[in-house]
């Protein structure tokens, strides 16, 4: 690969990393790093702790993928984008996946040309209100101010449903989260909406969550997924399916704490196929044979990452919902291992 | 005859393109044009290879698709069924918008603290030297937050209204001041309500024509008029008495609280008050500065030439400093203008909707078409810009020193 | 005639009388208060109203600000320790006090070398703010960018080695051919400096320190106070040269270089810096060929650099237009060309007239660099309104954050300008 010189002073200044224009995969492995899109921070699904270390949600689809793609869930670097930058950076090359609680759409699929490799989160757009509002339904939101977490589809949810109900309401779209909360606490709006897992997150950091409450109505349909790019099916496969085996891996029983012990071989077919000691799905992804089992290592299945970064027993507590697996009644429905 | 500069006759070689004086322009300047042409076609060239590449392409067709959201503050019609383009103008005219106002009343800011801080009295003189350094030497990004968490926090919600212990109230009830913005009574137009608006504009082109007579009276016989209360007298007068004489028609509509919000009235709301406040503000400091530089760059020889011929103080100010002055003052004066506008682009902090939070923050956002969304943003201030800097030209040629 | 005034006066007295202390309203404070505060009724009403402003302020703020806590884990812990009084949570600032200084991600074990480079910028800062230390020192100035550059990215010793070798080679080569030919010492300068860093790049093992004291830190790790430290002054340092440039290139009669420098200068003038900052988070990427990535840290640098630069021309602009026309023609009856008429008479009399105008936009654009902060990268501002507010800890933490920004910000930009006054009195060489 020529470079120009240009190019050739920058890499010399160690700012800017030639790519081969090969598929991402052979990149990531060339890298030894994932460089993968995550939110500037929203507690519970990626958001850097006290000590720098991005924890959450998404960010364990991130580990799960580096730890399939390289055997070592810490070889990622997290990119924080926004609402504006997350596309470009994907486009771009910047990033290699991104896993920043986005809706999958059809424009975005087909328009933007983006690959939505699965849905991680099954979220809906709902509202919040303090309690001594009186206000059970959103339906009597008529005349309301309503705060907005600018930057998903909220904004377009907001409009269509309260179109449809022929009501009015006024919007004050805020960038960030904390913003937003500060407007909402101080009274400046009467209601708060966004994704009703953000706002179980927004409210569980308040004074007084029990002064909250959240009205029943879900107005929008927001599954959530890591995407990558088009035309590089390869790599969309490895993401794919490392999403896959953490929620098969759910399903089938395995988890970071039997997985060891499950790795040298069960009577399951289909457990040694996931974790790499029957078949070869490893190597048909282009990848070692245990990359599942890494992926599962990195951070449990997928209801060990649910359960530790959202899950009822943290402070953001939400509970499974349409998120269980399927033999329990929720969407969470991976294609076989075989 | 010739001279010792004169080149010399004879073959044209090629190294003459570089030492000789008449060609080496021309060189310079065509290489300058196939850097140019080279750097345009690299980049185009690169766009181009990464678009394919990506599979996109430019197209600002999106600009006609419903742009599906709504906007809390609208100059013009605008729903969600609305077309992007539209939003994209409902943002301009709020920019516009703030951008005037915000100008205003830095102007006033500054004005009255730039003359404060020549004051003699040191208190003050020292209390606007600190606001002026608090202001300038502190990102304006930061004081937008910091003056949009005040507004929120010290203004009382709309809910602090209601019921039997509120513990807010309005003041003559019929001004609210909420944190979701203020709230003002708006005038209802009766029948007869046109005569009372033609005689208020007519007592206005009354006022002007007054003042010019006095000022021409002035020059001409030396005879001064009193302009001030006269003023007020044409002003206000006139309109009364035909406020009277229609019978009232013009009647006020008291905002009152209903439901989630106070309803009736003219609302400016919140963000708008908050990035109005603090561009206002921020810039305020700026043109003090501005303001305390002009006064100063006149030279005290023409107060006290002033003073000599037997001017009072607020003549000597009125007529002999403030016109020099003004000569200094309004170049900065009108680049800070520019500044308060481009500046105005931070509204999205605030959640104020200018073009750079629709076009180029929901729109962007909603369509994925970054490029479009960020050349378009970027055409709308340069034609402003580019206005304003006109406007700066008109006046800097206008005010040119006549030297004689 | 002395005989008879003495004679006719009865006593005279001999020695000096005391003088009596002026009345007490005629001096002292009370004086000071008369003619400063209380001269006539509107100034009484004014410092009245001065008074009251300032007591409302400290009023508010200061119970808050004396009552702070100072440590405390969080912020519901810190509540409870004010037990509903008022006062301020500053254990947030102490708490995170690395964080705010250095981002989240800047390996901690490694805080020393942003400190050493910060340390050594106010060395390497000196001789180019006073100009009367000695001359010696402007080659620290010169090696500086190369040491912090390795300081704060760290990695291979031999990048920062290359390219300091390129840059003297290159002015070796410049200082070689200047007297004959300006244009063709600068850029064979330019060309001799690139073949050493390719032929030297090429040779050289690639290949970052992952491990040690001087392990490479990606650039996307920096953040807080320290980036927009770096931002604002590799920004005002690149921009110098490339102002000056289309400072002159604008005054230039050759009218196809004059244009692009007026269109260049005005486009970037037109636009606010947040939509530059778009066009490098969201647009520059397509601009680089398609097989690179370049740093996002490296695009903002770009476009804010041309951003200062298109205001420090104007600036460079009005010091040119205030040089009186004798000195171009002076220089031109000596017989200089047109590099060295610039060079050694006309630029060094503009640009000192233009250093007051110069230090504006730095401050400017320091105060800017808090922008970055809308396009995801976390400078001090970007760190609270993102990690630290997003933390269930410091969720609601707001005044004692931004104030310490503002603070920060304060001291710098206010140190800044007074040294630029400072300047502006030792320059001025005019009578007034």
């Amino acid at each position: 690969m020529k470079k120009t010189v240009f190019l050739g002073a920058l890499t010399v200044a160690g700012l800017a990393a030639g790519v081969a224009a090969a598929g991402t995969l052979d990149d990531v492995k060339a890298r030894g790093k994932l460089n993968c899109g995550v939110t500037t921070g929203l507690v519970g699904f990626a958001a850097p702790d006290a000590n720098g270390e991005w924890a959450g949600f998404d960010v364990s689809i991130c580990r799960a993928v580096a730890a399939a793609v390289l055997g070592d869930p810490s070889a990622v670097e997290f990119v924080p984008t926004t609402g504006k930058t997350r596309f470009t950076a994907l486009a771009s090359g910047e990033i290699d996946m991104l896993a920043r609680n986005t809706t999958w759409t059809f424009s975005r699929d087909v328009d933007l040309k983006f690959t939505f490799v699965g849905v991680n989160y099954y979220d809906g757009q709902g509202f919040m209100v303090p309690k001594d509002l009186g206000v059970s339904s959103a339906k009597e939101l008529d005349g309301a101010t309503v705060c907005i977490q600018t930057g998903t589809t909220t904004e377009l949810n907001l409009a269509d449903f309260f179109r449809s109900n022929n009501i009015s309401y006024e919007p004050v779209p805020i960038e960030t989260n904390a913003e937003a909360q500060q407007q909402y606490l101080a009274g400046a709006c009467d209601v708060y909406t966004t994704d009703a897992s953000g706002l179980a997150a927004t409210r569980a950091t308040f004074e007084a969550p029990a002064d909250h409450v959240l009205l029943p109505e879900i107005i929008s349909k927001e599954p959530l997924g890591p995407l990558v790019r088009h035309g590089d099916n390869e790599w969309g496969d490895v993401v794919r399916w490392t999403l896959n085996a953490m929620v098969t891996a759910e399903e089938l029983g395995v988890t970071s704490a039997n997985i060891a012990e499950m790795s040298a071989g069960t009577d399951n077919p289909e457990i040694n196929r996931l974790l790499g000691t029957e078949g070869t799905l490893g190597e048909m992804l282009g990848l070692s044979a245990d990359w599942g089992k890494n992926a599962i290592m990195a951070g449990g299945n997928y209801g060990e990452v649910f359960a530790k970064n959202i899950g009822e027993e943290t402070p953001i507590g939400l509970a499974r919902g349409l998120n269980a697996q399927w033999t329990n009644g929720g969407l969470l429905y991976s294609p076989p291992f075989r | 005859m010739t001279t010792i500069t004169d080149p010399p006759q004879g073959s044209f070689r090629l190294s003459m393109l570089l030492s000789d004086t008449r060609y080496r322009s021309l060189t310079l300047q065509a290489i300058a044009a196939i850097c140019l042409a080279l750097a345009i076609w690299y980049l185009g060239n690169n766009v181009a290879k990464n678009l394919a590449k990506l599979g996109l392409n430019i197209d600002f067709g999106f600009l006609g698709v419903p742009a599906g959201y709504d906007i809390n503050q609208r100059l013009i019609e605008y729903t969600s069924q609305s077309t992007n383009l539209r939003a994209a103008f409902v943002g301009i005219l709020n920019t516009l918008l703030v951008a005037f106002l915000a100008c205003t009343l830095a102007t006033i800011f500054g004005v009255l603290a730039g003359v404060l801080r020549l004051s003699n009295n040191w208190i003050v003189s020292k209390l606007m030297a600190v606001y002026v350094e608090l202001f300038r030497n502190i990102p304006v990004l930061i004081w937008i937050v910091i003056i949009f968490t005040i507004m929120t926090a010290v203004l009382p919600g709309p809910r602090a209204f209601r019921g039997d212990e509120a513990t807010a109230s309005m003041l003559f009830d019929a001004f609210a001041f909420t944190n979701r913005g203020i709230y003002l009574p708006a005038p209802v137009w009766g029948a007869g309500s046109m005569v009372v608006v033609v005689t208020f504009l007519l007592s206005i082109v009354g006022v002007i024509g007054y003042r010019r007579y006095a000022t021409k009276l002035l020059y001409d016989t030396g005879r001064m008029l009193p302009t001030f209360l006269p003023s007020l007298a044409i002003f206000f007068l006139p309109t009364i008495l035909m406020f009277f004489i229609m019978g009232m028609p013009i009647g006020l509509e008291y905002p009152e609280l209903k439901g989630f919000n106070f309803k009736g009235g003219i609302k400016i709301g919140g963000p708008l008050i908050a990035i109005w406040f603090a561009l206002s503000i921020y810039t305020g400091a700026f043109i003090a500065e501005n303001v305390r530089a002009g006064i100063q760059a006149v030279s005290k020889g023409q107060t006290e030439a002033a003073a000599a011929l037997g001017l009072r103080s607020g003549r000597i100010m009125s007529l002999v400093v403030l016109p020099q002055a003004l000569r200094v003052i309004i170049p900065p004066l009108i680049s800070n203008y520019l500044n308060i506008t481009k500046n105005s682009s931070l509204a999205i902090l605030v959640g104020y909707a200018d073009v750079t939070a629709t076009l180029g923050g929901i729109t962007l956002n909603q369509t994925g078409r970054a490029i479009e969304c960020v050349l378009l943003l970027m055409l709308f201030y340069l034609v402003i810009s580019l206005s304003i800097s006109a406007v700066i030209n008109v006046y800097n040629n206008a005010i040119k020193l006549k030297e004689r | 005639m002395s005989d008879q005034t003495n004679n006719s006066v009865a006593f005279v007295r001999t020695e000096e009388v005391p003088s009596m202390p002026p009345p007490y309203t005629a001096s002292g404070p009370v004086k000071w208060a008369r003619d400063n505060l209380f001269s006539t009724p509107a100034n009484s009403v004014l410092t009245i109203v001065a008074l009251y402003v300032i007591y409302m302020i400290l009023s508010g703020t200061m119970p808050w600000v004396l009552n702070g806590i100072w440590d405390s884990p969080s912020l519901s812990a810190c509540r409870e320790i004010l037990d509903g009084k008022s006062g301020a949570c500053f254990a947030v600032l102490t708490e995170r006090w690395n964080q705010l200084l250095f981002g989240f991600k800047y390996p901690v074990d490694l805080y020393w070398r942003p400190t050493i480079a910060f340390v050594l910028f106010f060395f390497a800062a000196a001789p180019v703010l006073f100009f009367d230390l000695p001359r010696k020192l402007l080659i620290f100035t010169g090696l500086y960018p190369f040491i912090a550059f390795w300081l704060i990215w760290g990695g291979e010793i031999g990048t920062p080695i290359t390219a300091l070798i390129g840059v003297a080679v290159g002015y070796l080569v410049y200082s070689r051919l200047v007297a004959s030919n300006f244009a063709l010492g600068f850029f064979s300068g330019i060309a001799a400096a690139f073949v050493v860093w390719l032929v030297v790049g090429a040779v050289l093992p690639t290949g970052m320190i992952e491990e040690g004291s001087m392990r490479s830190v990606p650039s996307r790790d920096l953040g807080g106070f320290m980036l927009n430290m770096m931002l604002g002054v590799t920004c005002v340092s690149l921009s110098v040269p490339i102002g000056i440039a289309l400072a002159l290139g604008r005054q230039s009669d050759m009218p196809l270089i004059k244009y692009i420098c007026v269109v260049f200068i005005e486009f970037i003038r037109g636009v606010p810096l947040i939509t530059l900052l778009f066009v490098a988070s969201v647009m520059l990427a397509y601009f680089f060929p398609p097989e690179a990535t370049v740093d996002l840290f490296l695009r903002v640098v770009i476009m804010i650099t041309l951003f200062s630069a298109a205001y420090i021309a104007e600036v460079v602009r009005g010091g040119l237009a205030a040089l009186p026309k004798g000195q171009y023609e002076a220089a031109d009856s000596l017989g200089l060309d047109y590099a060295q008429s610039m060079r050694l008479i006309i630029l060094p009399q503009a640009l000192k007239i233009s250093i007051p105008g110069i230090v504006n936009v730095a401050v400017g654009l320091f105060k800017d660099t808090t922008l970055v902060s809308v396009i995801s990268m976390f400078d001090l501002v970007g760190m609270i309104r993102g990690p630290i507010l997003a933390s269930t800890d410091w969720n609601g933490v707001y005044w004692e954050l931004f104030g310490f920004a503002a603070l920060l910000f304060f001291v710098v930009c206010y140190g800044i300008s007074q040294y630029s006054q400072w300047l502006e009195r030792r320059l001025a060489t005019d009578h007034r």
